[in-house]
């Protein structure tokens, strides 16, 4: 098979596990892991197959056409940052895949978990391989409704719901933004692929939607990767299983908004904009996060925190836009994912072990978990920026972007400083706290974790020790092509474990002092943060209830006013405005008919049924109960079937024939459930009132009737129908082959409108069925139906 | 309804009514007629049944739910423009063939499936809504 092909169903194939993921795991219980993470293995192995031709500066691109009519088409770009992301996707999918067989182990919905990681990981590999940009916006939509169910995995807690719920509308709506600002994209620079797109050169900086563009883009972007102020829905979110926390919310998902302006920056970065921007929006993201993260006790949450702080940091390291700058912004990256997973795994293996996550009632695990503490520490360490691990490299590259000696460098250096120094201190109480210490009674029985828990954060934690120990290699194959494709030009990262004393240098290790001494009044710390948050009082999450509650407010408030419930003042609105709309539009354009001429000579029947019809509409008016009327009705709609029979319309008579015996028959119904009283006791001005309108409706449909006669019929459809009916269909009744052949997709859609309102009639009469004991009678009724059929 | 002679009559109106809607619907493509009137026909029959003998009568008398008439109904005109897609030209195409039953060459089409699915989605849904208003009306 070739790349192509290949490629695709590299695609597709987490969605075919997916699909399978529920009755395996019916069948193998939590082993089902081993066998559904060979599909990310095996993607893996597909996709690092490319690195050689990647590192050596090719993009590799290949797809199908989709819709061509609009020029949009299923294709992939796979350059140094694609592959990057797509690595990290499909390498730290498998070891997530394994590491939540043992997580769940025995849950009774495990296999419903592995089928929405795999839909995750499946849209994530979509979102950023994706060419097209009406690609991208769908699998950057459908990521956020796998992040909606995996979050409310948990969905018989009301957190677990409001997280979810809360995740989906941020991103959801973020996802919006993104999409107008494509499109802006689109309409300036004429093109729906990113590849092309990247070729622009600063034709769309210079446009003077370029505001508007960026603006949306950013919206989308800084939704997704939970910047101030939309981060709340990040730590909300923990609300999922540990794995998800691992997976999604801090190794991919929340990357897409990263990934995304990292893809834009060539063709959308470096103006005035753009780095005031980014690096606000960061570096307050990156300062607030850390300084949130200290004030939690439960370890998923610090965690969650300093994911916040570090998606800022590589918003802020983005839209610095320096060489060193970005070439930081592709190692944190990577490093970010490593220990940030590693970390996560090893609370939630806390967590299942011993039934806590809060770091202050554990302690003394050490000789308990001597694995688990390892891992931690070496996640920790990278975490921390300390040497030989990859964090630290990634820090020092970012250390070496503020060597400018100028203001704005300055306050950057000592934010980021700060930022760092406080994430330094929550990575060790995650790691040292629950394992050093005196032994703390925890709930359960401690013992160290089975290898499907250890082997994820294990392998996490020892590529952030082997990239940096290799990193020459890594370098080549990994960090150099993805940054240059974030610059947009070739760039060489450089950096290594030799030491080389300058600025970057006294930066850490002003870090590392700083970070130790938070990190031993780390209770102090938390006591300030509680205090001055309290004071503060108001933060976006509760904003964002109050939002919500506003929006339902204004709906119910708008929905009252517009639909009181009442169907007679429905009616008269509806049909006053039909009688508006036929009477106006002549009078204002003076496109009356001219008076209808009458022939002198009409047959006797035909004066007979006219007779007829207006003796069944006078009966209407007059008739003293309501069924009277409503058979009187019946009369005037057979006479009109008749006139459609005399003037050759003998498929539409019949119709009219059985519609009017069927509708006579469905009103006497629906009157005899309405209980209404039997005679119509409207004052006399509401009778005048509806009188008038529907005199003005009749008059008008008359009038339009007469106008649109007057035109002369135009025959090409007639005779186009005459001449194909029988030699093309089959059929010498032109009206049936209509509608069932040559317009026959529209009559499908007609029939299963028709089946719809058959259902939804169904559905209100059940409802309107109203107190208990008719429900009840109403269930019985439907059982028995059930059990004929 | 209390009437002896509607009650009697009624089963053979019934019949003659649906026999009469199939007629209808089988004659549509060449003469008046088609899926949507031999629906509202066996439609009106159905509802004479019910006046004469009650609802429970007819449920048990169609024995399948009508909304699952109308879902089959729906599914057999949704195949119908599908299997053109299988023979390889656009949807909705109609397709003919002309075996010979009992030495009579009967023209069967993609078109004909189509309209009896035009049919019982309207026998379905049409008799849906008047057997449970009749059903609650008599309450």
């Amino acid at each position: 098979m070739d790349v192509t092909a290949l490629t695709f169903l590299a695609l597709a194939l987490p969605f075919a596990a997916a699909l399978v993921a529920p009755g395996l795991t019916r069948l193998l219980g939590h082993n089902a892991a081993w066998v559904l993470a060979i599909a990310p293995a095996a993607i893996f192995l597909h996709f690092l197959r490319f690195l050689p031709d990647v590192a050596s500066g090719e993009i590799v691109t290949g797809g199908y056409t989709w819709i061509p009519s609009f020029n949009v088409s299923f294709s992939w770009l796979i350059d140094g940052l694609s592959l990057t992301f797509m690595l990290l996707i499909s390498g730290i999918g498998a070891l997530i895949v394994l590491y939540s067989g043992g997580y769940l182990k025995g849950h009774p919905q495990q296999g419903r978990f592995f089928a929405f990681i795999l839909m995750f990981m499946g849209s994530m590999q979509g979102l950023v391989v994706s060419d097209s940009f009406l690609m991208l916006f769908v699998f950057w939509e459908l990521t956020s409704i796998a992040s909606f169910l995996l979050i409310g995995f948990d969905h018989a807690r009301e957190a677990a719901r409001r997280a979810a719920l809360q995740a989906l509308v941020v991103t959801g709506g973020g996802g919006l933004l993104l999409l107008a600002g494509l499109l802006i994209l689109w309409n300036v620079s004429g093109v729906t692929q990113l590849s092309l797109l990247l070729s622009f050169g600063s034709e769309l900086k210079e446009s003077p939607f370029y505001l508007a563009a960026l603006l949306l883009v950013l919206g989308g972007a800084f939704t997704k990767s939970a910047q101030f102020p939309f981060h709340f829905w990040l730590p909300n979110a923990m609300e999922a299983p540990t794995p998800v926390s691992a997976y999604l919310h801090s190794a991919t998902m929340v990357k897409a908004g990263v990934y995304l302006l990292m893809r834009l920056n060539p063709v959308l970065g470096g103006t005035p904009e753009w780095q005031l921007l980014l690096p606000l929006f960061g570096v307050t993201t990156l300062v607030i996060g850390a300084a949130l993260a200290v004030r939690q006790t439960d370890m998923k949450l610090m965690l969650a925190y300093t994911t916040v702080a570090s998606l800022g940091l590589l918003v802020m390291s983005i839209g610095l836009g320096s060489p060193h700058a970005v070439e930081a912004a592709a190692l944190y990256l990577v490093a970010h994912a490593l220990f940030k997973g590693a970390l996560f795994m090893v609370a939630g293996i806390l967590d299942h072990e011993t039934g806590s996550r809060d770091f202050t009632k554990l302690g003394g695990l050490r000789s308990a978990m001597p694995l688990t503490f390892a891992i931690a520490l070496a996640a920790a360490l990278s975490m921390g920026g300390l040497p030989p691990f990859f964090g630290f490299l990634a820090k020092e590259e970012l250390y070496s972007a503020f060597s400018a000696s100028n203001l704005r460098s300055a306050l950057f250096a000592m934010l980021t400083v700060l930022g760092n120094a406080l994430m330094f201190a929550v990575a060790f109480a995650v790691a040292l706290k629950p394992f050093l210490g005196p032994r703390v009674n925890a709930p359960k029985h401690v013992h160290e974790a089975p290898p499907l828990l250890w082997i994820g954060p294990a392998v996490l934690a020892l590529k952030g020790l082997s990239i940096a120990l290799f990193s020459g290699l890594a370098h080549r194959l990994v960090s150099s092509p993805t940054a240059s494709a974030i610059a947009g030009e070739p760039r060489t990262v450089e950096i290594s474990l030799e030491p080389h004393v300058g600025l970057p240098l006294a930066l850490s290790a002003l870090t590392v002092a700083l970070g130790v001494a938070f990190y031993l009044n780390l209770a102090r710390l938390r006591a300030a943060m509680v205090t001055i948050l309290a004071d503060i009082g108001w933060g976006p999450d509760r904003g964002f209830d109050q939002f919500l509650r506003g929006l339902v407010r204004l709906a119910v408030a708008v929905t009252r006013r517009l639909q009181g419930g009442r169907f007679d003042v429905y009616m008269t609105a509806t049909f006053a405005l039909v009688a508006i709309v036929l009477l106006a539009i002549p009078l204002l354009y003076g496109e009356f008919p001219r008076a209808p001429f009458f022939s002198a000579d009409v047959p006797v029947h035909e004066l007979a049924i006219i007779a007829i019809a207006v003796g069944g509409l006078f009966a209407v008016v007059v008739a003293s109960d309501r069924l009277t009327a409503i058979v009187s009705l019946g009369i005037q709609g057979f006479a009109v079937a008749v006139i459609y029979l005399l003037y050759g319309a003998p498929d539409l008579s019949f119709t009219q024939f059985m519609v009017e015996t069927l509708s006579v028959v469905v009103l006497a119904l629906v009157m005899t459930r309405l209980r209404l009283s039997p005679a119509d006791h409207r004052p006399l001005p509401e009778k005048a009132r509806d009188a008038t309108i529907a005199l003005a409706c009749g008059l008008g449909f008359a009038l339009f009737l007469l106008r649109v006669t007057a035109v002369p019929f135009d025959r090409s459809l007639t005779d186009f129908f005459n001449l194909y009916s029988k030699s093309v269909a089959h059929g010498a009744n032109v009206v049936n082959v209509i509608i069932v052949d040559f317009r026959g997709t529209d009559t499908l859609g007609e029939i299963a409108v028709v089946m719809i309102t058959g259902l939804a009639i169904l559905a209100l009469v059940r409802l309107r069925a109203g107190s208990l004991k008719r429900a009840v009678v109403a269930e019985a009724d439907e059982t028995a139906v059930e059990e004929r059929a | 309804m209390k009437s002896v002679i509607f009650r009697t009559l009624a089963p053979v109106l019934t019949s003659l009514m649906m026999l009469f809607s199939i007629f209808v619907l089988l004659r549509g493509h060449n003469e008046p007629g088609g899926g949507f009137i031999g629906g509202l026909i066996a439609v009106s029959a159905l509802a004479i049944y019910g006046m004469a003998h009650g609802v429970e009568t007819v449920r048990r008398a169609i024995f399948f739910h009508p909304m699952a008439i109308a879902g089959a109904g729906l599914l057999a005109a949704t195949s119908a423009g599908l299997i053109a897609l299988f023979a390889g030209v656009p949807f909705m195409t109609g397709l003919w063939i002309y075996p010979a039953i009992f030495g009579l060459e009967v023209p069967l089409s993609t078109v004909l499936l189509f309209d009896s699915g035009v049919y019982l989605v309207v026998v379905g849904a049409i008799s849906s809504i008047a057997l449970s208003l009749e059903e609650r009306g008599g309450e």
